[in-house]
């Protein structure tokens, strides 16, 4: 491996020195994602394969590459998980989501408002920066803070500001038990109940709702989840068919999202009353995540998406398929596209790494 | 450090008072040396110096004119929230502006079913909780310093306390903040979604010790407060078997809300101060938290004195009533004055560690101890791998500073040598900064600088904190290599 680091770390030393940019890749099954991009690809599935992982210490350091079906397939035999749900986005023969492709994306799953984002668990990244040089941020250990949480600003950075190598994670024992349960109800009330349940101690493992339907997850001990469905009530959903519910919805596989039309991602405050945009949606995250479809045929204003995301103080990206050319993620305040341009360049000076991809900076 | 070219020399004092007295009313501005005391050290009281003067705004507008006139005249600028910390970020500068943001003291909103408090930098942390309680919510993190800490500071050190483990650090709390930059303009990062557009800057600030932007606003996380916490009080006669517990709870599948260890010396201090029914007999205790519902709770517990009981604990207690709960915490939470009543200094060092390393670390800190001849009591937040051995000694006895400092210097490097960090939640300000030189190699360094001037190109926000420059490490490197038999003893090392 040290052999491949130092080539690696030749080569991003010599594509500064000509400006040529690079697309780093895993297993290309978040290609759909970001802006479009330019360059010679950097394939990292050779750079893969778990460095450490302790079950008592709650830490796991793995390699870029490693795919998340390796890492969970090891973390299943401890009873453990990556707390964060990651995706796995176009799953099959030929494509392997990567944990290096999760950090850079910075996507999570359903269990996200309740237990956290990839970055709330990312401890430690070792990274070459767009000069060739290899670095280490963070560390191996849940407490630190020692120098500027480096680790985190790579985690959804998309690859504009290193190559990453190493990820460190904290990671937590698997629920004992997980329920899901069904209600029917509309979207006002679905944002009101879904926000109120946030409120009081209940063992709230991810919430959706979609077509007049509220499905509420309930994951702990097997006497808090029994506990907290007796107070919430709602018919019980047979394990398997949550499970694949579950699964559908973190990877996309679910009906609404297998359409060609552009998919929107709006993240918004959890108590953004229904935004009335006349399009196909599914919510998750609390209400803090709505996915919104475009219609076919029907031109999608993409300017007054904007307008009124920005309104309730979320953001908008153009998620997958659509038209590319109009933006692909929410414009930044000024002051911090000025900083946004300045780390750029500290990480990256030629502008080599993913160039395109981060198109609001 | 590239060289900086410097076009502008600072201003004199006299006019910078001029242009400062110009844009804040007169008693914002303090110049003479009685009012400027209260602001010469932070709660590193070791390293003590006047400010050249000292501002205390009170609106957003205020802060950004006094950003401006400090960029525009290349002068300085500390911020200063209660003045807790305990690694000198908030130690001010003589030639620079001292900003306290003790007036930025109140509640913008709350919001019960977002469950979110917005509010200004200088509300303490405590406050937050008390204040959303009778909505049944709190914000978790909670230092020990939480009835005097700033909420605004809290973000500056990332910082923890001791339920971390289960709740996270500062980072995990907060949705977004407001602050102003050395150029004087305003900036929201994060947002009241649980994401936004661009580069993670939120995680980028928090903890950046004050030295990219000025916090005036800080939107946090509020959360549920549990039915019911219990805890179970462990003794054991072997400090390594304390620490070997500690990883079989957690391999048990169990991530309590606390789990935190102290030693004999650090549990009779305690005991002689506040009475909180410690084993003193025991070579190290244990307390371990449960919360959630009564259901969870009983569960939990059960599995947790089991775990206990089979890592070889001599005794186990656990408590019956929420007082008894509170008995038994209100020794660890006054662990430090409790030490500071059996030697007339201390000095607390914050050192993060893989579990696994515990007893080996506490084997060779005992060690260090007997070399340094210094007594050292250890009080651990255990479950996160936190530690924070008590070095006693006098500060009047010449040279024990001195031999404290040598003392702390190699307990951080011991935390490198297993894998830690020089810093778990306290921060590097000035205390730690050249142990930054052993953690971090001159590419990182480097990094950190140029991260540093992304925000603040002319490196005017609390310069010479937490990143050492390369000539820094270089005496660093030099004084290690003697260890403790320096060519130059009286020559400054801060």
């Amino acid at each position: 491996m040290n052999e491949l680091i130092k080539n690696l770390c030749e080569r991003l030393a010599s594509h500064a020195a000509s400006k040529k940019p690079l697309t780093i890749h895993g297993g290309n099954t978040k290609a759909f994602y970001g802006g479009a991009i330019v360059g010679e690809a950097l394939d990292m599935r050779a750079y893969s394969g778990i460095i450490e992982y302790e079950p008592k210490e709650l830490v796991l350091t793995v390699r870029a590459g490693t795919t998340l079906a390796e890492i969970e397939r090891v973390m299943d035999k401890e009873n453990q998980m990556l707390p964060f749900e990651p995706p796995h986005f176009g799953e099959g023969a030929t494509a392997f989501a990567t944990i290096g492709g999760t950090v850079a994306t910075g996507l999570s799953g359903p269990r996200r408002p309740y237990t956290g984002a990839v970055r709330d668990f990312v401890l430690g990244t070792r990274i070459i920066n767009g000069r060739g040089e290899d670095l280490n941020f963070g560390g191996r250990v849940i407490k630190n803070v020692a120098g500027y949480d480096v680790s985190r600003l790579m985690t959804g950075a998309m690859g504009t500001l290193g190559v990453l190598l190493d990820c460190s994670f904290k990671v937590l024992p698997k629920p004992a038990r997980e329920i899901t349960l069904r209600y029917e109800m509309d979207e006002a009330t679905a944002i009101q109940r879904m926000n109120e349940w946030a409120g009081r101690p209940l063992p709230l493992s991810a919430t959706s709702w979609c077509d007049g339907v509220l499905m509420v997850r309930l994951s702990g001990a097997e006497s808090g989840v029994k506990a907290a469905q007796e107070k919430l009530g709602g018919e019980n959903v047979a394990d398997k068919m949550a499970h694949d519910f579950w699964s559908g919805l973190r990877d996309h596989r679910a009906g609404f999202f297998s359409s060609s039309e552009p998919l929107w991602r709006l993240s918004v405050p959890s108590t953004t009353p229904a935004l009335q945009l006349n399009m196909p949606q599914w919510m998750e995250w609390g209400g803090a995540l709505r996915w919104v479809r475009g219609i076919a045929g029907v031109n999608t204003d993409i300017t007054t998406l904007r307008v009124k995301v920005d309104a309730v103080g979320g953001h908008v990206t153009l998620f997958r398929n659509g038209d590319k050319s109009t933006g692909v993620f929410h414009p930044l305040q000024p002051v911090l596209g000025k900083i946004h341009r300045n780390l750029k360049t500290a990480f990256d000076p030629e502008n080599i790494l993913n160039r395109g991809r981060m198109d609001n900076i | 450090m590239a060289a900086v070219l410097d076009i502008h020399s600072p201003i004199s004092r006299g006019l910078l008072m001029t242009k400062l007295r110009a844009i804040l009313p007169p008693h914002a501005l303090l110049t003479e040396k009685e009012d400027l005391l209260p602001y010469e050290c932070d709660g590193l009281s070791a390293y003590r110096e006047l400010p050249m003067l000292a501002v205390l705004p009170s609106t957003v507008e205020e802060v950004q004119a006094i950003m401006r006139v400090a960029h525009d005249n290349n002068i300085k600028v500390v911020a200063r929230g209660s003045g807790t910390g305990l690694s000198g970020g908030a130690t001010p500068l003589n030639d620079g502006i001292l900003m306290s943001m003790a007036k930025f003291n109140k509640f913008v909103n709350v919001d019960a079913l977002a469950r979110t408090a917005r509010v200004q930098p200088g509300v303490r942390n405590q406050k937050i909780s008390e204040t959303v309680a009778p909505l049944n919510l709190y914000y978790a993190p909670d230092p020990s310093s939480q009835i005097a800490c700033s909420i605004g500071g809290n973000v500056a050190e990332n910082s923890g306390g001791v339920h971390c483990l289960k709740y996270g650090l500062t980072v995990h709390n907060i949705f977004r903040i407001e602050i102003v930059t050395i150029e004087g303009e305003k900036a929201i990062i994060g947002s009241a979604a649980l994401d936004s557009a661009g580069y993670d800057l939120l995680a980028l600030m928090t903890g950046s010790e004050g030295m990219l932007g000025v916090t005036t606003e800080v939107t946090v996380k509020l959360t549920p407060k549990p039915q019911l916490a219990r805890v179970v009080m462990a003794s054991f006669d072997d400090v390594e078997r304390a620490g070997d517990a500690v990883a079989s709870v957690i391999g048990a599948g169990i991530v309590p809300a606390g789990l935190e260890m102290m030693d004999k010396l650090a549990t009779e201090a305690v005991e002689g101060f506040v009475h909180a029914d410690y084993d003193v007999n025991a070579a190290a205790i244990l307390l371990c938290e449960s919360d959630g519902t009564p259901e969870e709770v009983e569960e939990e517990i059960a599995k947790m004195e089991a775990v206990m009981k089979a890592a070889g604990a001599t005794a186990c207690r656990v408590s019956n009533s929420e007082a008894e709960r509170m008995k038994f915490w209100s020794g660890r939470k006054a662990a430090f004055p409790a030490v500071g009543r059996i030697s007339p200094d201390y000095y607390c060092i914050d050192g993060s560690i893989p579990r696994r390393a515990l007893a080996a670390v506490l084997k060779r800190t005992e060690e260090l101890s007997i070399k340094y001849n210094l007594r050292c009591a250890n009080v651990f937040h255990a479950g996160d791998g936190n530690l924070h051995p008590l070095i006693l000694y006098d500060a009047n006895i010449p040279g024990e500073l001195e031999k404290t400092e040598e003392f702390a210097a190699d307990i951080l490097e011991l935390c490198i040598e297993y894998g830690g960090t020089i810093t778990g939640e306290h921060g590097v300000g000035i205390e730690k900064i050249n142990q930054m030189c052993s953690q971090f190699t001159d590419g990182e360094r480097e990094t950190f600088f140029a991260v540093k001037r992304a925000f603040d190109s002319d490196m005017l926000l609390n310069p010479g904190k937490a990143i050492p420059s390369l000539a820094r490490c270089a005496e660093y490197g030099r004084m290690r290599v003697h260890n403790g038999q320096l060519a130059h003893p009286d020559i400054p090392r801060f």
